[in-house]
This record gives C-alpha cells, sequence and structure tokens, in this order.
C-alpha cells in the first residue's frame, strides 16, 4: 500500500471505507476512466456514504470533477471518454447495460460549477424536472416550487417574483435556485461541481449553510477547490491526485492526522 | 512626425476615414432618394409665359410646371434648333428650360424644352389650375364653367367650389362603379368560371350514367341562368353608375384661348396651386403622397400610386419568411445537433454556405424551370386538369416565387441559426441532462429559445435581402401590372397562383420601360424611396423582436 502512484498501471486495491460509516450510498468498484488513450482515473475504489457530505479535494487536473461526473454518467457526453468497473447505486451498477441515463439522473442530480439557469422564470425552473416527467397539475407544481426553492433557502427573496425571469437573480441567488431545482424531482444523491467557486464570500456562506440542511435527506458529493470549505461542510474528504485516489477518510482525520504525506503536504500548502 | 506615425495615430486616422466615407455614402444615397422622391409631391407652381419673337409676331403661350434648366454651348442649342441670335459667339454658353405643359392631348407631349433667350412675359397666374386626369396626364389652364347635362351650372363666382364638390362626387362614385366592377362583378364571373370548368370536367369523365350526367348539366345551367340574371342587374347598375359619373363637364381654357370639354368623371383631383397658402400645400402635400402610397397605377405606370407593388412586396416577403423559417431552422438544428461532425458533413455545410453566393438570377431560372415548370406543371396535371392548356400554378405566381427566394435566402437563415446554437453554453444543456432530459427534451425546451435572436438575425439578413432582390422574381412571377392583389375577399382569400407586383420591379419597369421618361423619373425616385422604408420597416419590427427576446436572454450568452 505504499508507493502507490508509481505502479505502471493501478492494480485493484481493497476498498476503502473508512470507519464509523453506517449506510452506503455508492460503491466504485475498479473504476479507470480513459479520455481516448489518456487515463485520468485510475482503478478507484470507495464507498460513499448515505445521508453525509463527501468532499473531493486535490490539485487542478486530478480528476476529482471526473470522477464526480462518474456518479450520473454525465462522462457520457465526452465521446472519447471510455469507463471500466462498476459504480454500483443501492447496489445496481449504473453502468451495467441497459440503464436509463435520464432516469439515473433523476436519482443523482447535479450543480454546477457556474449557475446555469434556464431562459425561464424563478418558477418555471424549479418546474422544469416535473414538467418532464410529466406533471403538469398546477396544484402540484406549486408544492413542488415552494418547498425546493424554500429547502434551497430562497423562498423568502423570489416569492413574490416567481414569474420574473431567472436570470434577474444574482449569482448566489441564481446557484441556490440550481439546488433547488435540482431537489425539486427529490433525487437521492446531489453532487456540487465546486459549488461556490464563482460566487462571492456571503454567498458561499449561505451555500455552505444550506449544504449543511441538506445532508439530512441527501447524500451530498462536493469537489472544492477551497480546503477550508471542505473541511467545514464536509463529514468524509477524499484526497485525489493524478488520477488516483490517494487517501479518503473521515473529514477531522484527513485535516489534523493525514496518513499519507502526499495529502499532508497538499493540505499545509507545501504541495508540489 | 516620426513619432507620430509610431504613436498610431494615422491608423485611427485610416479607419475614422472609412468610417466617414461610408456614412456619407449612405447618408447621400438615401438622401438623393429621399429628396427627389418626396419633392415630387409638393404642388409646384404653375407657370405661364410667351415664347417667340413678339417683334415678328410670332408668338406662342405656354403654360405648365418648371421642371429644371440647364445651359448648353450655342452649336449645340443651334442644333437643337434654337433660334440663337447670329451675334452670339460659339464659346457662350444659353439656358433652356425644361416645362411640364401636360395636355397631352390637345399637344402631344407634355414635355418641352424652351430656350430662355425666346421667353419673355414669365408669370405664375393665380387662378391657372392642374388637373390630374384618368387618361392623357395632367391637364394645365384655367376652368370656365361647369356643366349639368350641357347646361350650364356654375361660372364666375363660386366656379372654382363647384369644380372641387362636383370632382368630389365623381370619385366617390368611381369609387363604387370599381368596387361594383371588382367584387361584385368578380365574384359572379368567378363562379361562372367555375361551373364551365366543372361542365367540361363532367363531359371528359368515362364512365357516368348519362342520366346523372343530365341532371347534373342542368343543375349547371340552372345555376348559370340564376348567376347570368345577376350579372344583367349589376351591369344596370354599371350603366346608371357610369351616367351618373359622367354628367358633369367642365369647360376649360388652354392658354392661348382655345376651350376644351373635360369630363369630370375622368378628373382625379384638382388644384390651383398658385393661390394655394402655405398650410393648403402641404395638405395637397399629405395627400398626394398618401394617394401615390394608397393608389393604383395608371398610364402604363407612369401616374397614379403604387399600392398593389407594396403590397405585393410584403405578401411575397412574409410568405418567404414563413417557408424559410422553418426549412432554415431545422436543417441547422440537424447540421449542428444530430449529425456525426465529418467530412460529408462538411462538404454539405460549405455547398450550403456556397449557395448564398450563387447570383440571383440563377435562382430565377431554377423557380422557371423546376418550380413552375415541374412542380406548377404536376399540380396541374394532379389537380386542375379540366382547365387545360391554360396553367393555373404552372405560370408564373406568388408562391414560386415567395419559394424561390425562400431557396434563395436558406443559406442565411441555416449559417445564423448554426451559428447561433454553437453560441449557447454546453453549461445549460447539461443543466437539462442532468435534471434527467433526454437529449431532444433538452434541444427543445433550452436550447432552441435561447437560440431564437439568432434566428431572428438570420431572418433579417433574409427580408432584406428577399425584398430588394428583383431578376429572379423577373422570371417567377412578377409583373408590371397585376389586375388584382394577391389576397381578397373571395375563397380561398390568398390566391397564391396570383401574379403579383413588386416595388423593385416597378422601379424597373417605369424607369428603363416607360413611354414617359420625364413623367417617369421623379416616380423611379419615389417608389425607390418607399421600397427603402419599407424594407427598414420590415427590418426594424424583427430587429424590435429580437432585441426583446434578446433582453430575455441576455444573461445565458454572457
Amino acid at each position: 500500500m505504499t508507493s502507490m502512484t508509481t505502479a505502471p498501471r493501478p492494480v485493484a486495491s481493497p476498498a476503502r471505507t473508512p470507519s464509523g460509516m453506517k449506510g452506503v450510498t455508492f460503491q466504485v468498484r475498479d473504476l479507470n476512466l480513459y479520455y481516448g488513450k489518456e487515463q485520468a482515473l485510475k482503478s478507484i475504489n470507495l464507498d460513499i456514504p448515505r445521508h453525509k457530505v463527501t468532499a473531493f479535494i486535490g490539485p487542478s487536473g486530478c480528476g476529482k470533477s471526473t470522477l464526480l461526473r462518474c456518479f450520473n454518467r454525465m462522462n457520457d457526453l465526452v465521446d472519447v471518454c471510455r469507463v471500466e468497473g462498476q459504480i454500483l447505486l443501492d447496489g445496481e451498477d449504473i453502468y451495467a447495460r441497459g440503464v436509463d441515463v435520464a432516469e439515473l439522473r433523476r436519482k443523482v442530480g447535479m450543480v454546477f460549477q457556474k449557475p446555469n439557469p434556464f431562459p425561464k422564470s424563478i418558477y418555471e425552473n424549479v418546474a422544469y424536472g416535473l414538467r418532464l416527467q410529466g406533471v403538469n397539475n398546477k396544484a402540484v407544481l406549486d408544492e413542488v416550487v415552494e418547498r425546493s426553492l424554500r429547502g434551497a433557502a430562497l423562498w423568502d427573496e423570489v416569492k413574490d417574483r416567481l414569474g420574473d425571469n431567472a436570470f434577474g437573480l444574482s449569482g448566489g441567488q441564481q446557484q441556490r435556485l440550481v439546488i433547488a431545482r435540482a431537489i425539486a424531482i427529490e433525487p437521492e444523491v446531489i453532487l456540487l461541481d465546486e459549488p461556490a467557486s464563482a460566487l462571492d464570500p456571503i454567498s458561499t456562506l449561505k451555500i455552505e449553510e444550506l449544504i449543511n440542511e441538506l445532508k439530512d435527506k441527501y447524500t451530498i458529493l462536493i469537489v472544492t477547490h477551497n480546503m477550508q470549505q471542505a473541511a467545514r461542510v464536509s463529514d468524509y474528504t477524499a484526497f485525489m491526485y493524478l488520477g488516483d485516489l490517494v487517501e479518503y477518510d473521515e473529514t477531522d482525520k484527513i485535516f489534523t492526522e493525514p496518513a499519507k504525506k502526499q495529502t499532508e503536504d497538499y493540505i499545509t500548502g507545501r504541495y508540489g | 512626425m516620426k513619432l507620430w506615425w509610431k504613436s498610431g495615430a494615422p491608423w485611427v486616422w485610416l479607419n475614422a476615414g472609412a468610417v466617414a466615407i461610408s456614412i456619407i455614402m449612405v447618408v447621400g444615397l438615401i438622401g438623393l432618394i429621399a429628396v427627389r422622391g418626396l419633392s415630387h409631391f409638393y404642388p409646384t407652381e404653375i407657370v405661364e409665359f410667351q415664347v417667340g419673337d413678339p417683334e415678328l409676331g410670332l408668338v406662342q403661350m405656354v403654360m405648365g410646371e418648371h421642371v429644371r434648366a440647364e445651359t448648353i454651348p450655342v452649336p449645340v442649342a443651334r442644333d437643337a434648333g434654337i433660334a440663337v441670335p447670329p451675334e452670339l459667339s460659339d464659346d457662350e454658353l444659353v439656358t433652356r428650360h425644361l416645362i411640364k405643359q401636360g395636355n397631352r392631348d390637345v399637344t402631344g407631349s407634355d414635355f418641352a424644352w424652351y430656350a430662355e433667350l425666346q421667353m419673355s412675359e414669365w408669370q405664375a397666374p393665380p387662378d391657372a389650375m392642374r388637373l390630374e386626369r384618368r387618361e392623357w396626364g395632367d391637364f394645365y389652364g384655367y376652368a370656365l364653367r361647369v356643366l349639368e347635362d350641357g347646361e350650364v351650372v356654375a361660372e364666375g363666382e363660386g366656379l372654382w367650389d363647384t369644380v372641387q364638390s362636383r370632382v368630389a362626387r365623381a370619385n366617390t362614385l368611381y369609387r363604387e362603379l370599381n368596387r361594383i366592377e371588382r367584387n361584385d362583378v368578380g365574384v359572379i364571373s368567378s363562379e361562372m368560371e367555375e361551373l364551365r370548368l366543372r361542365e367540361r370536367a363532367l363531359q371528359r369523365e368515362p364512365d357516368i350514367e348519362p342520366a346523372t350526367l343530365q341532371a347534373q348539366l342542368g343543375q349547371i345551367q340552372d345555376r348559370q341562368a340564376i348567376l347570368d340574371q345577376e350579372f344583367q342587374t349589376l351591369r344596370g347598375e354599371i350603366d346608371i353608375l357610369r351616367s351618373e359619373l359622367y354628367r358633369d363637364t367642365l369647360v376649360a381654357s388652354v392658354t392661348g384661348g382655345q376651350e376644351v370639354q373635360i369630363r369630370i368623371g375622368d378628373i382625379v383631383r384638382a388644384v390651383q396651386p398658385n393661390s394655394l397658402t402655405l398650410t393648403a400645400k402641404a395638405v395637397e402635400y399629405v395627400q398626394q403622397f398618401w394617394a401615390f402610397v394608397s393608389g393604383e397605377p395608371r398610364e402604363a405606370n407612369t401616374a397614379g400610386g403604387i399600392f398593389p407593388a407594396i403590397f405585393g412586396t410584403v405578401t411575397m416577403v412574409l410568405l418567404m419568411s414563413m417557408i424559410v423559417s422553418p426549412f432554415g431552422v431545422l436543417a441547422a438544428i440537424y447540421l449542428r445537433e444530430y449529425a456525426t461532425q465529418g467530412p460529408l458533413l462538411r462538404l454539405i455545410r460549405i455547398s450550403v454556405y456556397n449557395l448564398a453566393g450563387v447570383p440571383s438570377i440563377v435562382y430565377g431560372v431554377f423557380g422557371l424551370g423546376f418550380f413552375i415548370y415541374t412542380m406548377g406543371g404536376s399540380i396541374d396535371q394532379l389537380f386542375y386538369s379540366e382547365r387545360l392548356p391554360s396553367p393555373t400554378f404552372g405560370s408564373p405566381a406568388l408562391i414560386w416565387a415567395s419559394l424561390t427566394l425562400a431557396l434563395l435566402t436558406l443559406p442565411v437563415v441555416i449559417v445564423s441559426t448554426e451559428e447561433g446554437l454553437a453560441r449557447i453554453p454546453s453549461s445549460v444543456r447539461h443543466g437539462s441532462l442532468a435534471l434527467g432530459a433526454t437529449k431532444s427534451e433538452t434541444l427543445w425546451k433550452v436550447v432552441v429559445p435561447l437560440a431564437t435572436p439568432a434566428m431572428m438575425t438570420g431572418m433579417i439578413l433574409a427580408i432584406a435581402r428577399a425584398a430588394g432582390e428583383v431578376a429572379p422574381l423577373m422570371l417567377v412571377g412578377v409583373v408590371k401590372l397585376a389586375p388584382t392583389l394577391p389576397v381578397d375577399s373571395t375563397f380561398p382569400f390568398i390566391h397564391l397562383e396570383r401574379q403579383i407586383m413588386h416595388l423593385g420591379f416597378h422601379i424597373y419597369d417605369v424607369g428603363f420601360q416607360s413611354p414617359n421618361v420625364e413623367a417617369a423619373r421623379p416616380l423611379v425616385y419615389a417608389t425607390a424611396l418607399v421600397l427603402v422604408i419599407l424594407i427598414i420597416v420590415l427590418n426594424l419590427t424583427a430587429i424590435s423582436i429580437r432585441n426583446r427576446l434578446r433582453e430575455r436572454y441576455r444573461a445565458a450568452s454572457d
């Protein structure tokens, strides 16, 4: 288990299940991902705990966003991308033949780095996912929109202008709107890809508070460049480097007494 | 100096100069058209003068509107038959004036040049009048009296008021007459034509029971009899109206004293421009302009209005937009979103882009050969065989003109839409996909709405191109004089098989095919002005729609 990064081809390593983990949402098994000939993820094995926040940290290009996008198969959109191995969601392999990707993405919602509301009203943004599923009942939609916006801590700010265009909101509000849009279809998991990197500190704080509230109901995976943020919001942290999962453990442990020197160097800023 | 070159200031001057020259050219173009076109409607002063040598007693009175003056060298003047005094040397110049003297029925030609040397006693008599007539062009002269059924009803005091009221009455009657002839008679004759065709179709039917045939023919004949009856009634009405219309006569004298009788029913409007106040002139101006844009052309397009041409242009452009936008947008979506990117697609794309560079007359030839002869001919064979050999869709028509222009503008729409789609950020697409939307749901609910401003840009370019196109239209559906508008009150209301008039072609026709060059000249400018204004209006409409869309989607394209 030492000097794994120098191995010519990573061998399957045993699943890492940090101590104290109760329910498991995702089980990643021997995941290899290639962009053309280049390998971006090398034999990843890890378990994601249910109703907890798991953070992925690491330098740019380490594959943490790529890994996140494996959980809802957004990597399928890249033509040259090829995935080997398994990711089990509640015991079912999401890369198995015949899996309905749209169905999977309804279970695994995603929020991107840059707020990406649709060119529609605030209301219609939140109702979009439900309308896709054929829900057009006004009463149902009204209720879901309100609940989702409340869930994303945005309701009080927008309740009087639900019909306004979503582009009229500030960046932080837009990001919370996108979160509301994601939770409106009641997924099991929410993937957050650097959700606060384009926001100011106050909006960032609100998003972090929101993540804390959401973890009661959802399993949350977050990619972040900001180590303080990872320390603040997450229960578990995975450190990745050059496509390898270097260390994965409880956040407190990673930040106080990391097992690997690489992790310690990165956390203390001596990465290089 | 060297420092100045290095500072980059020359480049700024060069660039600014290019912009300035462009602006000057555009402003000059529009200005020239506007001034020449708009001044045509101003009630010009009527002048009267003597021509000839009073000492010899060879004088002639001339009355009319002064059009323009020019100076020519003495030898040229001598060649033109002007009696130049022998003491003038060859290097001197003489001035001559172009006078619109009207009265084509009296003098034979309505424009004439007169040398200033021979003109004397130039004056502007206040009671000189100009009559705009339905035939023979304008009349210049003095009103003497009004006759009703040959009896004098007005003379001297109050004459002009009577002239005006009688002209107004005649115009009302004329419009009524026109309406009956166009609509009521038109409805009857189109039904008659239909019955005739049905009769023909029945007779050509191979296996029909003789009894049924007889019965149906009988029905047709009954209906024909009824229609004939209605037609006779209308004829009676028309005859009465016509005799009412030509009840009054205006007796007028041309300059020099000769008396002329003019039926008031032939007069469109009567003006005494020399005695008009400035306000009255302004009113007259507006009325003239309105008559131009709302009226129908007269006298081989050298007089009257251009309404059918405006209407034809707008109808054709709108129809073209309705055809080209769905085709172009769908094609662009396929090319950009679904088709596999590769050499074949690149080839297709290059071909489409190059279509934009094909000369428009080539599209006209294609439209004639493919749309009219092949498609139109087949439609006639299939659906209108009883009318053959006279074509229905197999001849130049509105629909073929619109289709040809749609083809011509298709590349523009495809290119703009593709560019618009390419500009939609992938984050928006991913946002939709991440919510469990399929590719087509994402496309139609998010991507296409965001690309609508780009599609509108394509439409704007297409409209601007199509509205100004003339060459292909001459082959596929535009004529110098269309008897009917393509939209009217008879079923099916929009007549795609009719030929239309078009402003661009109208300019060409009036300017280059007209028998009366001088009379046509101001109309060419005025028509050009209307065409430019029309294109600007169409474009501004499209641009304002686009801006509203852009406003709505503004932040997404940041």
